[in-house]
């Protein structure tokens, strides 16, 4: 068994969702991904059963693994109990553990996902914070966001949020010792580490590809990989 | 339709739903989009004699940040974990989620630590050094929509209002959209299981409506996490939207139901930019099909002001709905600020009609 293979199967995710695959395709005629990108769950656990260490490398580096959408339809149908978006989840963690996800499209936008919904975790205690969702970058929330999101405070207030207020209630300000209590979780069970990979791998990426990438979200790299598709991953090519 | 095989398996996916004295904890998304759902649940509940406790020092379960793979799974179990020491804290055991990302992350981790129990173990470490917190496992979990489902008779004796169309009489038709994280890893922890989820269906039902069984019923909202995070991947977002859309247009749908926080808002948005792309709308004479959440439409069957709900925070406007219901409400105060005041008005889109 190869090196990479062993480490797949340190992640319980991995060991719980690679059971024999008999190939029949269900998971693939049900996935969402596979109807939109150049995807097959099928294919993925075809590749990872033959435990062929050069061919697991290219897909950690692949676009492929990036395509899933983690919504699990295929964990319910799958007549031998496999579970490709399990095994997603493990490819992704050895993709950024590795540094091999900058390799790829798709793997490079772990960066803009790292510096927007992983710094909110930690700033506000959400995972999303409406005073971060501009309708610049979120064009098709259409009109009535736009009008909430420069009338947060009155239409949180109409709507009985307690919006950036100590106390229980919709948008309360998360108590600093709570986001303390965050931070030290983060640092004590890998996400402070995995976090770091990411800025550092990227930074990397960016000095290689010619791209200007400092610390904040209006620069370059960042908004390249957060718009730019410079390839087809369609499913039809 | 014939439903006798689908009553067979709605009866062996029966899951136990406690009855009162919950420890809540909130949805980031819903926060954000639907803050009026929320309220709306503590609301009813009181109003039924429900004991609903919320301790403003949780946080994020960080189920999004996992599901885009920037959290590791120890840190997300370590997390829950916190979650649930809040509550053995508080003296709870019954433990019910606003969000179905989060629920479907509790049981995910709970399904872990019965299969692997030095997890939980060391879980337990995590949580001990980074808090100095420990934690009993919840006696009970559920969905708000759960328990929601379990009161919904209750609700019909306090309601004002059914479903049905006040001029002729019949069943409101109604497309029903449960989140894929709430039974589709462990169908037996869902209301219904996974194929023939059973906890909206029996709310529409219960309260006179007549749920639509289209081809693309189950397929995702398209969400997908960093398939809608990332600017470059929304196209997947919107696709899985429309086929959804397209799917279930010829049932003429009055409305579309949901369980899920991420859901509502992609059904609502994406008609929004569907008609802006293409100029298609899918309701009548340029109307979209007005989207909402179990708690908004059980506000309205108890008659709960639409305005109260937050339904002038929806991109696709209910009021056709409303109307073929006859619940009365003011069109001049549904962009009011709490003091009355006027805060502005959102623009018009192109094509979709708005009020």
């Amino acid at each position: 068994m190869g090196a990479l293979f062993e480490k797949l199967c340190e992640d319980i995710r991995f060991v719980e969702g690679l059971k024999a695959c008999m190939n029949c395709g269900t998971c693939t005629a049900i996935c969402p991904a596979a109807e939109f990108y150049n995807y097959q769950p099928r294919m993925l656990v075809d590749i990872l059963q033959t435990h062929d260490e050069e061919k697991i490398e290219a897909l950690l580096k692949s676009d492929t693994i990036w395509y899933c959408g983690e919504c699990m339809s295929c964990v319910t149908r799958c007549p031998r109990n496999n579970a490709p978006g399990l095994l997603i989840t493990a490819l992704r963690s050895l993709s950024q553990e590795m540094g091999y996800f900058v390799e790829s499209e798709k793997g490079r936008q772990q960066l803009a996902i790292k510096r927007t919904v992983g710094h909110w975790i930690l700033e506000y205690g959400y995972c999303l914070h409406p005073s971060q969702i501009t309708p610049g970058n979120h064009p098709e929330q259409g009109p009535v966001w736009d009008w909430e999101f420069h009338h947060l405070e009155g239409v949180m207030e109409r709507l009985g949020a307690n919006y950036k207020k100590a106390g229980p209630g919709v948008l309360r300000a998360i108590p600093k010792a709570a986001l303390d209590e965050i931070k030290k979780i983060f640092d004590e069970t890998g996400a402070t580490d995995r976090f770091e990979k990411i800025e550092a791998f990227s930074k990397k990426k960016a000095a290689e590809m010619g791209m200007k990438l400092d610390d904040g979200l209006e620069n370059e790299y960042i908004t390249h990989i957060y718009k730019a598709n410079t390839k087809d991953h369609s499913a039809g090519q | 339709m014939k439903i006798e095989g689908k009553r067979r398996i709605w009866d062996d996916y029966q899951k136990e739903i406690a009855g009162d004295n919950y420890f809540y904890v909130r949805s980031c998304v819903r926060q954000n989009f639907f803050p009026g759902a929320e309220k709306t649940f503590l609301r009813y509940m009181a109003e039924l004699g429900k004991n609903v406790f919320e301790n403003p020092s949780h946080t994020t379960c960080t189920g999004i940040g996992y599901h885009s793979d920037i959290v590791p799974f120890k840190t997300a179990m370590t997390m829950v974990a916190r979650q649930f020491a809040l509550m053995t804290e508080a003296g709870y055991e019954n433990f019910v989620t606003s969000c179905i990302t989060s629920f479907g992350l509790y049981t995910e981790i709970l399904d872990t630590w019965s299969h692997f129990p030095e997890q939980e173990e060391q879980t337990r470490e995590h949580l001990k050094k980074a808090t100095g917190r420990e934690f009993v496992k919840p006696k009970n979990l559920a969905h708000a929509s759960d328990v929601t489902y379990k009161f919904r008779k209750d609700i019909t004796h306090r309601g004002k209002y059914r479903l049905v169309n006040k001029d002729t009489g019949l069943p409101l038709k109604v497309v029903e959209h449960i989140g894929c994280h709430y039974s589709r890893m462990f169908p037996s922890k869902g209301v219904g299981g996974a194929e023939y989820p059973y906890v909206l269906v029996g709310m529409v039902e219960e309260w006179g409506g007549e749920v639509i069984d289209y081809p693309e019923r189950r397929h995702c909202c398209g969400f997908g996490f960093r398939q809608y995070l990332i600017q470059a991947n929304r196209g997947y977002s919107i696709a899985a939207s429309k086929k959804k859309f397209e799917s279930m247009k010829s049932y003429k749908p009055d409305m579309i139901l949901t369980n899920c926080p991420g859901c509502p808002m992609f059904l609502d948005r994406w008609q929004y930019a569907i008609s802006e792309m293409e100029g298609i709308t899918y309701g009548d004479a340029g109307q979209g099909i007005p989207v909402m959440t179990y708690e908004e439409l059980a506000g309205l069957i108890l008659g709960y002001d639409p305005w109260d709900l937050g339904f002038q925070v929806h991109q696709v406007p209910v009021e056709p709905l409303l109307d073929k219901i006859g619940i009365p409400y003011d069109p001049e105060k549904k962009f009011l600020d709490i003091n009355g005041n006027a805060m502005g008005k959102p623009k018009s889109p192109s094509y979709l009609k708005f009020y």
